[in-house]
């Protein structure tokens, strides 16, 4: 029994469980694939299906590690100091104890933080911030899209503006830390 | 169960040959990848939350489609065979259900959607690695993998532009929205399946906030969240290949991350929870439609279609309109001034709608239950509403037997004290506690009541 068994795993590469689990996502799937055929739309829905996961992993996520890159790179990241290296920058705010070094606080995660929130604002609420679909939006509400694109801003200042100043408060405890310690 | 292992398939030579020539493409190698937080414990972190979280949203999405009456074929997409809840009448009572099942569905959608994309970060060099397969099992994996991550992102895209009433994908909305949600809880049982036991271990690889023992002891039994950035280290060499071979320095604790994550959550959760709350709070969902009011007054509450819209005319709604009453072989007209002169009932129901919005109002008109004995149906099996409305997917719609029978189900002519605007369906309209707004049809013309003969 046992022998073809593992000669079933060295052909598939996996247990026979995995078959069997991957073969009733696959029938599920093509169930719903042989209903959906039927659509006159279907080619587009299939499109929007396979686009969502190619504009995230090959668009979105590039876009955004990119970015994250050039930021570090711009704020002068200490560099690839290693698993054991120290960066002599704090990049958090962690509880203080009595005879730990102060670290220097640093403003990455108060730029990247906020830039993260608004940028994911936009995506979530992007019809409404570039006004899509304005005449399906006034027949179902009788208004306008207006008000949006100058809120999301606001919100936006608003993040940076937070974020901002928490980093000048830790900026100057910092400094005053640093003072009593030398 | 999972693919872990890196053992090579049937044909051998084939896989091997396959990674001996990976595509001269940069980040293939593996050593591109620097963030030291990436590993398996973080990556079961955010599965544990959508293990959570993404069944809620399933099953609310399944009780909404019940909610729509698929027994008399008034739920879209309305051929869907088995792949529905078993049938059963949808309750009246609480009056809120539909109003927090679908409430939930929309924003706790929208909520977890930091987490999705965590998730996919955290797993992405996997995406990159060379080669994809070694053997047919990680073939059939990935593709199932396609149909997980497709499955997730098409269905917050197409919900999150529905919401909104952007629909720029062109295809009909309920078709694609429930059966991509199939296509999703197919790959989702299947990836569950196979990862859960992965997911446990990796959780008990760095406890979160078992270890109780103080901090500044050794290292690695420090517990996860009270490990600062100072601390924080990659997690050791996996089978899974998610940790970076040469991982940068850190710039943000695995508590940081996790953080990030929540606080993200929590600010669309912040923006977003209004559209379901009355008062004041409703102004807190800032970019969404329903954060507006549109207007004051008795009837300043949202709606989901513009009297224009429906293309209804002053003028058959004013001296000229008449409600038709049907039921076995009787049929009684009524204009309004009868129709208020009937015995009045008065409800504080909720509104609400497939959208995710929702507002509890005071409703005041004649109970459904009355209408109908007026006919001589005493006991209706269903009740069909028609609307003035000539076009429309929800110019008309059929009642079940307790949404009939209920005390506060009332064809409404009144709303806060005020008779209802145009918008909010005057002359009359139907309410009914926990019905979809959509089924609460506006501008009624017509109401047959059927008995259990007539089908």
């Amino acid at each position: 029994m046992a022998e073809p068994l593992s000669r079933f795993r060295a052909t598939y590469g996996s247990s026979l469980q995995h078959l069997v689990v991957m073969i009733a996502c696959f029938a599920l799937t093509g169930w719903v694939a042989l209903r959906i055929a039927e659509e006159a739309t279907a080619g587009r829905m299939l499109l929007w299906f396979v686009g969502a996961a190619i504009a995230h992993d090959l668009i979105l996520f590039p876009i955004y590690a990119s970015a994250d890159r050039v930021l570090r790179g711009a704020l002068g990241r200490p560099g690839h100091a290693g698993t054991e290296g120290q960066s002599p920058v704090a990049h958090h705010s962690m509880p203080r104890r009595a005879g730990q070094a102060p670290y220097r606080p640093s403003p990455l995660n108060h730029i990247r933080v906020p830039a993260l929130a608004t940028g994911l604002l936009f995506l979530v609420y992007l019809p409404g911030i570039l006004r899509q679909g304005r005449e399906t939006y006034l027949a179902a509400t009788g208004q306008n899209q207006h008000p949006y694109l100058v809120r999301w801003l606001a919100i936006t200042a608003m993040l940076f503006l937070v974020s901002g100043v928490w980093y000048l408060l830790r900026q100057i405890r910092w400094r005053r830390v640093d003072g009593s310690t030398r | 169960m999972g693919v872990t292992d890196r053992q090579t398939g049937f044909p051998q030579r084939w896989w091997r040959a396959l990674e001996r020539h990976p595509p001269p493409v940069p980040g293939l190698t593996g050593d591109r990848w620097r963030s030291p937080l990436r590993g398996p414990w973080l990556t079961a972190v955010y599965g544990a939350v959508l293990l959570v979280g993404l069944p809620l949203v399933i099953i609310t999405g399944l009780l909404d489609y019940a909610a729509y009456g698929p027994q008399f074929g008034q739920a879209l997409p309305r051929e869907v065979g088995w792949l529905r809840l078993p049938p059963f009448d949808w309750p009246t009572r609480p009056s809120w259900l539909f109003r927090v099942t679908q409430g939930l569905h929309v924003t706790l959608g929208i909520i977890l959607i930091p987490v999705v994309l965590a998730k996919l970060w955290s797993v992405i060099p996997k995406l990159f690695i060379w080669p994809p397969a070694r053997s047919l099992a990680q073939v059939l994996e990935r593709l199932s993998l396609l149909l997980l991550v497709g499955g997730i992102l098409f269905e917050i895209a197409t919900g999150l532009l529905n919401i909104q009433y952007a629909y720029l994908f062109g295809f009909d909305f309920y078709t694609a929205h429930y059966f991509g949600a199939w296509v999703f809880i197919a790959a989702f049982v299947a990836h569950v399946t196979l990862k859960l036991p992965r997911m446990v271990s990796a959780l008990r690889s760095r406890p979160a906030l078992r270890d109780r023992r103080l901090p500044g002891q050794h290292e690695s039994l420090r517990a996860e969240l009270r490990t600062p950035l100072a601390a924080t280290r990659p997690e050791p060499p996996d089978p899974d290949d998610l940790v970076a071979i040469a991982p940068g320095a850190p710039t943000m604790s695995r508590r940081g991350a996790i953080a990030v994550v929540g606080g993200l959550s929590l600010l669309l959760g912040a923006l977003t929870i209004g559209q379901t709350l009355d008062g004041g709070w409703r102004r807190t969902a800032l970019l969404l439609p329903r954060g507006r009011q549109p207007g004051t007054g008795p009837n300043g509450f949202p709606i989901n279609r513009t009297a224009a819209a429906a293309g209804i005319e002053p003028d058959e709604t004013g001296q000229r309109w008449r409600l038709t009453v049907r039921g076995g072989n009787r049929m009684v007209t009524l204009d309004r001034p009868r129709l208020l002169a009937m015995g009045q009932h008065t409800a504080r129901l909720p509104i609400s709608c497939v959208e995710g919005w929702s507002t509890r109002q005071t409703w005041s008109g004649v109970r459904l239950r009355d209408l109908a004995a007026l006919v001589g149906v005493d006991d209706p099996a269903s009740a069909q509403v028609r609307s003035l409305e000539k076009a429309g997917l929800f110019n008309q719609a059929i009642l079940q037997a307790n949404q009939v029978l209920d005390a506060d189900s009332l064809l409404a002519l009144r709303v806060n004290g005020a008779d209802l605007s145009a918008d909010h369906g005057f002359p009359a309209r139907v309410i009914v506690p926990a019905l979809p707004g959509v089924h609460c049809t506006k501008w009624v013309a017509e109401i047959t009541f059927r008995t259990g003969a007539d089908g």
